[in-house]
């Protein structure tokens, strides 16, 4: 929200800060009202993610009853209730729920990822969509499906996304950094430009790719869950746990790199080991999502950014906050794809584009306010 | 486990310090920024008790020796010692507990309150016995001392370039540590806050302190320093208790116009202002 990239400051000296949020702090200037924000948000969350799982697994060209979807998992589970007849127990157990599973873990993990990335890059404009991370682990998804490529199983498709968007993660770092921050307009410059080779990599390996592969990627490239099978759910779910699981770790060490790298050293943080340990740790979640679903963007920029309004910057919070709200947020959206255009289904990375780059626009011109300018 | 438990060491906090003890020293201190050789040969003490000002002119390399002494920069030659070891040879934890550092300019990426900010500076004090009370307090003297209690709950960004630096100053305190580095703390501020952060200062030095103050106001360093450094082109120019450094032809010469130092009227006190005649 702060983006003070320019050590000058551009509010004079002594002058009241022209600042557009100090309503929108108002509400909270209470420290006691602060405190309970974040665990009001973690309740409503995971009450809309108990309200929305059934309802999701019931929805759909095949109606499942909730009561039924209820019913058949505590039957799984050895707690009473009843299956169901043949049809309607493979829907729900073969399609229903290995999608809304995959759709929890992307959300989770792009949501996750983007508060992290905010986080290291000190920016509220980072995220693996914009500034190019997603695309750079698609060209590694592409490549080994154009390529046909197998070599590691199940798994191929997503260790070449880890690589590519790992390399991807380090080279948008190097480049857009200066002097210990990095400036706003740099970062979305970087990301263009990642994006456009990204993209001719894509179109290449496109080019180079027998019909069905083509059809392949063109499906995925739009970002989808259509195609939620268990192994696939398999295939993600190690990175995206290992991930999530890492990122709340060094929430307080995030809370300090606000601060600036030194001010951050100084409280005794080895900034070095922090960055490589949480580029890694995007990266792996990234991968994680765009191996299954393709390119789904702006999850990871609105998220974390609503979140952060309502309940403070803090990251104890702002992480696995921003791991359910991702994985709400996904699971609703999904849902909205198969069902809005029944019986057609809209892709899932269109979608979040539709309603999430205008999201990007006001913040980008909120920014712009807020600083007086780029350059 | 145990093997988890010695790779994450928790740091010591060090010692009591003696009055007059030797908190940070410079040796002979070569530092090179680029290809622009800053500091030249540098020689500094910072004592338990004392607060040293680092005065002279823009470009002078006051911020470099105060970056050197917090050991952001490493020596091209010459060598940094805090707390008697070489600056390099701690590790971050262990030096967030032996210094802290007022940079000279405050930013902070997203809307932390203040009170969210100066308790940052109890982050290298984390999970230690007790630390929750002590953390409370320690938040608490910092902001009463620097008079930014009364906006708390305000966000950082909210605040005027003044008071964003007395924050940053405030989270500094709350540190705790016993060697306090200052680049330009009275930057922003009004004539009242200057003369607060001082005492602060003067404060700190008495409770045991070592403190290094990066000064543009002279008379400010003439009245609050236990002793200046007046850097020239790299090099100390001269250094010792402020009455003997700033004289007229020193000053003069070091900030290239002429300077004329005289006793207060009333009180005797050194005053130093340019001679506009």
């Amino acid at each position: 929200m702060t983006v003070l990239d320019k050590p000058a400051d551009p509010v004079g000296p002594d002058g009241p800060a022209e600042d557009a949020h100090t309503a929108e702090h108002a509400e909270r200037a209470k420290p006691g009202a602060r405190r309970a924000t974040p665990l009001l948000l973690t309740a409503g969350l995971v009450a809309a993610l108990l309200v929305l799982v059934p309802v999701a697994a019931g929805l759909g060209a095949y109606p499942i009853p909730t009561g039924d979807v209820l019913s058949s998992v505590t039957h799984r589970l050895g707690l009473g209730g009843a299956a169901l007849d043949r049809v309607a127990e493979s829907v729900l157990w073969n399609v229903r729920f290995p999608r809304i599973v995959l759709a929890l873990l992307v959300g989770a993990s792009l949501g996750c990822a983007g508060a992290l990335m905010q986080g290291v890059f000190a920016n509220p404009l980072a995220e693996p969509g914009v500034i190019g991370v997603s695309s750079g682990a698609a060209v590694g998804a592409v490549a080994s499906i154009s390529l046909g490529l197998t070599f590691l199983g199940n798994w191929t498709v997503s260790v070449l996304a880890f690589l590519a968007g790992l390399a991807t993660v380090l080279l948008v770092y190097a480049m857009s950094r200066s002097g210990g921050r990095t400036e706003v307009v740099t970062l979305i410059l970087t990301g263009i430009a990642v994006n456009a080779f990204a993209g001719a990599l894509i179109g290449l390996f496109i080019f180079f790719a027998d019909t069905a592969a083509v059809n392949q990627i063109t499906f995925w490239q739009l970002g989808s869950l259509a195609q939620s099978t268990w192994p696939k759910v398999l295939a993600v779910l190690p990175c995206a746990a290992v991930g999530l699981a890492v990122a709340p770790l060094y929430a307080r060490k995030l809370d300090l790199l606000s601060l600036g790298e030194r001010p951050a050293r100084h409280l005794g943080v080895d900034v070095e080991r922090l960055r490589l340990v949480l580029v890694l740790v995007i990266a792996l979640l990234t991968a994680a999502a765009v191996s299954v679903s393709g390119i789904i963007g702006f999850v990871g920029l609105v998220v974390p950014h609503l979140l952060r309004m309502a309940a403070g910057p803090g990251h104890r919070f702002l992480i696995p906050g921003s791991a359910l709200g991702g994985a709400v947020v996904l699971l609703a959206a999904d849902l909205a794809t198969r069902t809005l255009a029944e019986p057609a289904e809209l892709p899932l990375g269109v979608l979040t584009a539709l309603i999430g780059s205008p999201f990007f626009f006001w913040l980008l011109r909120r920014t712009r306010r807020k600083q007086g300018g780029w350059a | 486990m145990k093997s988890l438990r010695l790779r994450g060491r928790t740091a010591t906090p060090p010692p009591a310090a003696a009055p007059g003890e030797v908190l940070a020293e410079a040796e002979g201190l070569h530092v090179r920024l680029g290809s622009r050789e800053v500091l030249r040969g540098v020689d500094v003490v910072a004592r338990a008790g004392e607060v040293l000002a680092l005065v002279g002119p823009n470009g002078a390399g006051k911020s470099t020796l105060l970056s050197a002494l917090a050991a952001d920069l490493p020596a091209t030659a010459g060598t940094v010692r805090v707390h008697g070891r070489p600056a390099d040879g701690w590790s971050a934890p262990d030096l967030a507990l032996r210094r802290a550092v007022l940079p000279q300019s405050a930013s902070l990426a997203f809307p932390f309150t203040v009170e969210e900010v100066v308790r940052m500076g109890r982050a290298p004090w984390a999970h230690r016995p007790g630390a929750g009370d002590e953390d409370d307090r320690a938040v608490a003297e910092a902001m009463a001392a620097t008079e930014v209690t009364a906006f708390g709950a305000r966000p950082f960004s909210a605040l005027s370039g003044g008071e964003r630096a007395r924050v940053a100053l405030a989270r500094v305190l709350a540190q705790r540590a016993p060697l306090l580095l200052l680049d330009e703390p009275t930057a922003a501020l009004d004539l009242r806050h200057q003369e607060l952060v001082l005492r602060v200062c003067r404060e700190r030095a008495r409770a045991g302190d070592a403190v290094v103050v990066v000064l543009h106001d002279l008379g400010l360093a003439a009245a609050y320093a236990h002793r200046v450094a007046v850097l020239h082109a790299g090099r100390i120019a001269a250094e010792g208790p402020p009455e003997g450094v700033f004289t007229d032809g020193l000053l003069s010469e070091v900030y290239r116009q002429p300077v004329e130092v005289f006793p207060h009227p009333r009180t005797g006190e050194v005053l130093i202002t340019p001679r506009r005649d």
